[in-house]
Order: structure tokens, then C-alpha cells, then sequence
């Protein structure tokens, strides 16, 4: 079951409570952020730290091992910037903020 | 092959479990359901009976592994009675709310303080409201087909909610009585393995019972009324269908009915006043009474249209209830004065509360209630709508 | 020796769900799946994992879940062992995963029945030393000196040593964790899962909103807590203490941080005078000291 398929009428419910893993299920949550993360791949020596804290989730890691951040859920909780040994990833407000 | 064998209403409700292929039983001893975990321990141990069987530490626990067990795809047993079923009321609650087809014994027994190990109706009563099937029997035979039967109305897809099948302390339990229980093989036939309406699956991962809003929560709860009115139509079907396979007596289905096609004043009850009010009603017929009594059987669902049914045309109606909700009446009077709500010129009824902490209520009580009823429908008003039968002044 | 690199990149968690930023119980929950594999079912009484999930009809967690009431993780976590057993299912691991209040007050006597009766599951309980779910009231697992809204001055007692308690159950394996010590955690997950009978796994957990800290400093916190002698982190197998390599060290006073390193960052300790935090300061010196004295030697007959 995705977002668009929430179910509308009692003939669409299940009969008990039960729900399917999806992303997202509290909703877009990188809207709730006020800063974001910005990778430097220059400075990244591909540790995995970031991928290993993220509480979050939303860091993967590419083929070469570099990480990919998932913009839409990113939280902006800041602990990989603050775990990462290089600086390659610091936090930026987000546009908008000043 | 069939066997015929006289033993406890407490060794009949564990014998049952055993006769339904309980796959998981997980319960707490407390007078008097004792009897039930010690049986079936001696069954699991010798291997008669293929279950895990689980000694919990409380019956709040025992409630909660059931809901466990069930959500895997088990069959489950478990039993208790008075504190230990309000010790597990909020897991009731969860049992159903889970849609989970759990059976249990609860051998009726009243809440202290005083402690009082004696019979009455209050500790299954007060959990009218769970969303638990209700059935209150009778007799040793009773409690064996009204428990199998249990597990084919709730595993029903129709249905999926969990049963209470009620008996009194002592009277039932601690008495023994000749019974039948059928041939396993056809047994097997009539009650095959539990197929889960859900359950929780590796390869099929959901979660169970995440935080919800009001936006979903009112149908999830309507679902279960609505199992409620299929489960209404199912018990006196499957009663039907067990008595007509194991050539065994058919229970009423929703409500048994004695002497009440003509009767003019009727006594309503529940469990073994039911059977004794059997003997008072022969007795006032003897005597001239037209006078008829309903024992019912399945509490939860309510038998409204039942009920309306078989009251219709009498004058007066004495409601015997073993409980009291204080600072109103006997639960089953008032229900059975909803029921009778909408009827024309719908008979008198009084309400006489009896038998609570196990005080006996012999056949002579119930004429007595039934001929002071007599008198308030030739009288054509009530001088008392709440008696508390037999009470010391 | 695990390597992170070689961890699945399966995430068994999907992002985007109802836990605060930066909440190491979310991380937790991600790193026990990545060592637990996909045959995992997860109890959860009420705790921020009843909230976290998601909200019905969606969720977050790709394994099957049941949740259940506050009490009764132990005991519905017995019935679920029960209940795959009895249909000849021995591949699944049973977790029942539950916060401090549900394992060391209201949960006690569920996991205690559990554990007595040798139940083969994992017990998870991951602290953030309050009710988190219900805003932060204090718990039995609240340390001496923390607020919490029920604690407004700090708490006066003492937190109640739950991987003791657990020990004196005589079962096979407890384990204390630090979700900013992974490749420890990972292996204590690895090797509870290997092992037959009741396994009780004991998380530090730091909490952003909880003890008024900032989210992007929860792995440090975690460090901190392990470099100053507040958590210890260790295993007691068949009844023997052992200390894990992270903690080692800091068994010594004169490698371990002032307790006031760890202290300072937490808004709930920010009311501590000089002389709680020396009172705090003497109990953890103390409490290193006893566990270097009987780290290898068994802690009960």
C-alpha cells in the first residue's frame, strides 16, 4: 500500500490493524529539516561512517561506495556531518532559512 | 472412538482443549479453574496432548502470550476465572481488537475484597464489553461441545473474534457428571486446523496494531460489530450441525427454551439457574402455572430478536441475574428490557438479583420468584421492580 | 570481527518515519536488523517504537510486528516462540524489542516469567533512561541526578541495574550495547541470535528531545557515555562477566573522561550542582572499579 492508496471506504479497510512497510510513513519528513547535508565527494575517503550512523536511513551507498542521501526523508539531525573524520559532509541551512 | 466417562466440569473444559487440537495453552492457576492447567499439564507431559504448553507468570501474561500464539497461526486454550479474568481485562481488550479466534474457559467465580472462592456470574460479566463471544453453560456435556464448538464460530471468517465459554465454580467445576466426547477422527472432520484470518509471517512482513488516528479506528471497531451479527447467526447453526453429527443434545443454539410456547409468566437466567429453573417451571405447571423458562446461552452476541420472540406474548418475566451493576441493575435484566423495548403492550419485568458469593438457589427460590411475578401480571403492576432474593434483614 | 563494509546494504527500516531526527533507537533498530536478517519478528509493547513506526495504515518496519500492551512484551514474546514452535517453524528469531519502562518497571514481571522459564528469544530493552513515549517522565532506568518531568529537581535514586537483575535469571547471555560502538553492537547481535534460551541485550540509548540534547551530537554522546565510565559496555556469558574492548580501557580512572564531559552536553543534567555531579562522579569511579575487579569471574553461583 503506498500514500495514494490509503484505503476511503470500510470495503477498502483491513480487517485489522495491519499495515505493509512503505517509505514514507509519517510523510515527507524532509520537509521537517532546517539544515541539510552537502557531500564534498574531493574529501570523502569512503569510511561508511555516514552510511553506518544515519538514524534515518537515508544514506546508501553507490557502486563505488560513495553515499547517496535521500533528500526526501532526511531529518536533518546532523550526526553524519558531526561523525564525518573529513568534513566531507557539513550542514547548510536550507534556502529559505538565512 | 466415542468415549462415555463421568469426570469434573473443570477436567471437561480440559479435555475439550484437548479434543479441539489446542495447539498452545498458556494459563495461570486460580480457584477453581485449577483443575483445567493441572489436566492438561498431565496431558502435554505425557505426551496425549501435542501442545506448548506455557506455565506464565500471571494471568495479565496469560493473556498476552495468547495473543501471541494466535497471531502466529496457533490454536490457543487458556483459562481462568474472577481476579485472574480482571487481572487480563486490558488484554481482552487486545485479544479482540487483534481479531484473534482465542478460546477460554472461565469457570465463574465473584471478585473480593472479601475473598470469596464461590460462584457467581460478576467476573465474566463485567467484561460484557471486550468484544468477547459469551456463551454460560449448563452442564459438563455443555462445556465440552459449547468449547469446541467455540473454535469453529470464531475461526470463521466471519467472524475472528475470541470466545469466553462461562461455567459456574464449584457447581460445574468441582461436580462430576456424565458426558460423551465424540470420535476424534470425526472431530477432526468437523473442526479442521485453524486457517488465520492473519498472522505474523516472515515472508508476508506487516505490523500489527501501529498507532492509528481517528481516521481509521471507528471501522476497525465497527468490523467487530458487525463479526458480532455473523456470529449471531453462526452459533445456533453450528450447534445444529454438532448435534446432528455426534447424535448429542442440541444446547438452544442462542437460548434454551422450556414450556414456553404458551407460557404466560417466563423466568429468564443464565447457567446452572437456567437448568434449575427447568425444575421449578415443571413444578408451577404442575401446579397450573402457564409459566416457561429461557436459559440463555450465548450472552455475547445478545439474542435480541431471540429474545423478542419468545417474549412476546407473555404477561410478566422474572429476570434472574447473578450479578449487579451497582447503581443500576442486573446486566441481564436490563438487556433483556432493551430487547423487549420496542415490543406492544411488551410484558412486566422484575428484576431479582440471586446466588451472588455462591449463595445457593434451589428450585423452591425460583418458584417463589416465579409466583410473586405471577401475582404482579394478574395484579397488572410491579410492587418492587429490584428484589435481592432471599436477602438477610 | 564484523566489517562494516561487509554489512548488507538491505535496510530493513525504511526512512521517513514518525522517530525525532537524530534518534539512536531508529539507528538501533536499523543496525540489529542489518545482523538479525530478514527472518526476524519484532514484539513491541508501548514505547517510542509503537510511535515510530509509522502511523496505521502505514509503517516502517519490513519484518512482521506485533504490537502489544505496555506490560507484556516478554509474555507475548513467549507466546509468539510458542506458537511458531508448536507449527515446526525454527528458523525465525523472536525479538521482543521495548524501552526502559516497559522492560524495567511495568514490563519487569513479564520478562522475568520469560526469562525463568528459559524462553528462547532476544530481549531487547533500549534506554533512553526515561518515558519517552509519554514526554520524558522519569523510570526506574532514570540515572541519580537527571530531570525528567516527574523528577523536576533530578532524580534522588539511583538507576536500577537491569543487566544484574537479568543475571541473577541465570540465563545465557546478556550484553550491554552502544549503537556509537558498531561493529560491538553488531557482533552482540550476531552472537545472541546463535545462541539457544533467553538472551537479554541492554541499549544505551541517546534521545535529542529527552535529555535536551542536540540531535547531531547522539553518536557522541553515546562515545562519551563509554569514555567516561557511565556506560560500561560488556557481556555476562553462562553467568560470566566479561568487559568488551571498548570499555576496557576506561576500567582504568586515569584514561577515562571527568564524567562532567558527558554531563555538560545534556540539558537535563544542566541543573547539577558541584557537588551531584562529584556525587556522580564517585559513584561511576566506583562502579569501574567493581567491574574491574570481577570482570572474568562469575557473578553469580
Amino acid at each position: 500500500m503506498s500514500r495514494k492508496e490509503l484505503p476511503k471506504s470500510i470495503h477498502e479497510m483491513p480487517f485489522t490493524c495491519l499495515s505493509p512497510a512503505v517509505k514514507g510513513s509519517a510523510g515527507r519528513t524532509g520537509s521537517w529539516r532546517t539544515v541539510r547535508p552537502v557531500f564534498d565527494r574531493g574529501r570523502c575517503t569512503k569510511c561508511l561512517l555516514c552510511w553506518v550512523y544515519c538514524s534515518e536511513a537515508v544514506i546508501s551507498r553507490d557502486e563505488k561506495d560513495y553515499p547517496v542521501i535521500d533528500y526526501e526523508y532526511c531529518k536533518g539531525c546532523g550526526i553524519c556531518a558531526h561523525e564525518c573524520p573529513t568534513k566531507a559532509l557539513t550542514m547548510i541551512r536550507e534556502a529559505g532559512g538565512e | 472412538m466415542t468415549l462415555t466417562i463421568v469426570d469434573s466440569g473443570s477436567h471437561v473444559a480440559g479435555l475439550a482443549a484437548q479434543a479441539a487440537r489446542a495447539e498452545v495453552v498458556a494459563a495461570y492457576p486460580i480457584t477453581p479453574q485449577t483443575a483445567i492447567v493441572e489436566l492438561i499439564a498431565e496431558l502435554v507431559s505425557s505426551g496425549k496432548m501435542r501442545s506448548e504448553y506455557i506455565c506464565v507468570e500471571s494471568e495479565h501474561s496469560a493473556m498476552a502470550a495468547s495473543v501471541g500464539a494466535s497471531a502466529c497461526g496457533a490454536r490457543t486454550f487458556t483459562a481462568t476465572s474472577s481476579h485472574g479474568l480482571a487481572y487480563m481485562h486490558e488484554m481482552l481488550h487486545w485479544a479482540s481488537g487483534a481479531r484473534l479466534p482465542i478460546v477460554m474457559a472461565v469457570v465463574n467465580r465473584t471478585i473480593g475484597p472479601p475473598w470469596n472462592i464461590l460462584p457467581d456470574l460478576s467476573d465474566s460479566i463485567s467484561q460484557r464489553d471486550t468484544g468477547w463471544l459469551q456463551f454460560y453453560c449448563a452442564s459438563h456435556q455443555e462445556i465440552l461441545d459449547t468449547i469446541i464448538q467455540a473454535y469453529k464460530i470464531c475461526e470463521s471468517s466471519k467472524v475472528l473474534l475470541p470466545a469466553m465459554v462461562c461455567f459456574e465454580g464449584f457447581i460445574l467445576s468441582h461436580t462430576s457428571m456424565p458426558f460423551t466426547i465424540p470420535d476424534q477422527e470425526k472431530l477432526d472432520s468437523f473442526l479442521p486446523r485453524f486457517k488465520p484470518g492473519w498472522k505474523l509471517d516472515v515472508d508476508n512482513p506487516m505490523a500489527h496494531g501501529t498507532l492509528s488516528s481517528s481516521d481509521y479506528f471507528m471501522e476497525l471497531r465497527y468490523l467487530i460489530q458487525e463479526a458480532m451479527d455473523n456470529a449471531r447467526e453462526l452459533i445456533p447453526a453450528v450447534d445444529k450441525e454438532y448435534a446432528e453429527t455426534f447424535k448429542l443434545p442440541y444446547h438452544g443454539g442462542l437460548l434454551e427454551e422450556t414450556f414456553c410456547d404458551n407460557a404466560e409468566i417466563l423466568v429468564i437466567s443464565m447457567g446452572t439457574i437456567g437448568s434449575e429453573a427447568r425444575v421449578a417451571i415443571e413444578k408451577l405447571r404442575n401446579k397450573g402455572y402457564r409459566a416457561g423458562s429461557v436459559r440463555i446461552r450465548s450472552f455475547r452476541p445478545f439474542p435480541i430478536e431471540e429474545i423478542k420472540k419468545v417474549c412476546e406474548r407473555a404477561d410478566a418475566i422474572a429476570v434472574i441475574d447473578r450479578a449487579i451493576s451497582f447503581g443500576m441493575e442486573g446486566q441481564l435484566s436490563t438487556e433483556i428490557q432493551r430487547a423487549l423495548y420496542d415490543v406492544k403492550d411488551r410484558p412486566l419485568v422484575l428484576n431479582f438479583i440471586a446466588g451472588i458469593g455462591g449463595r445457593d438457589v434451589t428450585a423452591k427460590d425460583i418458584e417463589e420468584m416465579a409466583t410473586h411475578t405471577a401475582k404482579c401480571a394478574r395484579d397488572g403492576k410491579i410492587d418492587q421492580k429490584l428484589t435481592w432474593h432471599g436477602l438477610r434483614t | 570481527m564484523v566489517s562494516l563494509r561487509e554489512l548488507t546494504r538491505e535496510e530493513l527500516i525504511l526512512p521517513g518515519n514518525a522517530s525525532c531526527a537524530g534518534c539512536t533507537t531508529n539507528l538501533s533498530i536499523k543496525l540489529a536488523l542489518k545482523a538479525l536478517g530478514q527472518k526476524t519478528i519484532f514484539v513491541v509493547p508501548a514505547c517510542c517504537t509503537s510511535v515510530l513506526q509509522g502511523v496505521f495504515p502505514l509503517n516502517s518496519l519490513n519484518i512482521p510486528v506485533l504490537n502489544i500492551s505496555f506490560a507484556s512484551a516478554a509474555a507475548a514474546a513467549s507466546g509468539v516462540v510458542a506458537g511458531l514452535r508448536v507449527q515446526g517453524i525454527d528458523d525465525v528469531t523472536v525479538v521482543g524489542w521495548a524501552g526502559d519502562g516497559g522492560t524495567v518497571d511495568i514490563g519487569i514481571q513479564a520478562l522475568s516469567g520469560a526469562a525463568e522459564r528459559g524462553t528462547d528469544f532476544i530481549y531487547v530493552c533500549y534506554d533512553n533512561e526515561a518515558y519517552g513515549n509519554t514526554g520524558m517522565q522519569r523510570s526506574g532506568s532514570t540515572p541519580m541526578g537527571a530531570w525528567t518531568t516527574t523528577t523536576p529537581k533530578g532524580k534522588t535514586e539511583q538507576k536500577k541495574d537491569m543487566p544484574l537483575i537479568m543475571a541473577a535469571h541465570k540465563i545465557p547471555y546478556i550484553a550491554t550495547l552502544s549503537p556509537s560502538y558498531p561493529t560491538d553492537f553488531i557482533e552482540k547481535f550476531q552472537k545472541a541470535k546463535g545462541i539457544k534460551g533467553t538472551k537479554y541485550l541492554h541499549i544505551l540509548i541517546p534521545c535529542p528531545p529527552g535529555w535536551r540534547t542536540d540531535p547531531a551530537v547522539s553518536i557522541e554522546l553515546g562515545r562519551l557515555a563509554v569514555q567516561t565510565g557511565a556506560w560500561t559496555l560488556f557481556e555476562i556469558e553462562r553467568g560470566t562477566l566479561s568487559i568488551s574492548a571498548p570499555s576496557r580501557p576506561f576500567l582504568d580512572k586515569a584514561n577515562r573522561k571527568p564524567v562532567q564531559a558527558y554531563l555538560e552536553k545534556q540539558g537535563r543534567f544542566r541543573h547539577l550542582t558541584q557537588q551531584e555531579t562529584s556525587q556522580i562522579q564517585t559513584r561511576i569511579d566506583e562502579t569501574s572499579e567493581h567491574y574491574s575487579k570481577v570482570n572474568q569471574t562469575r557473578l553469580c553461583p
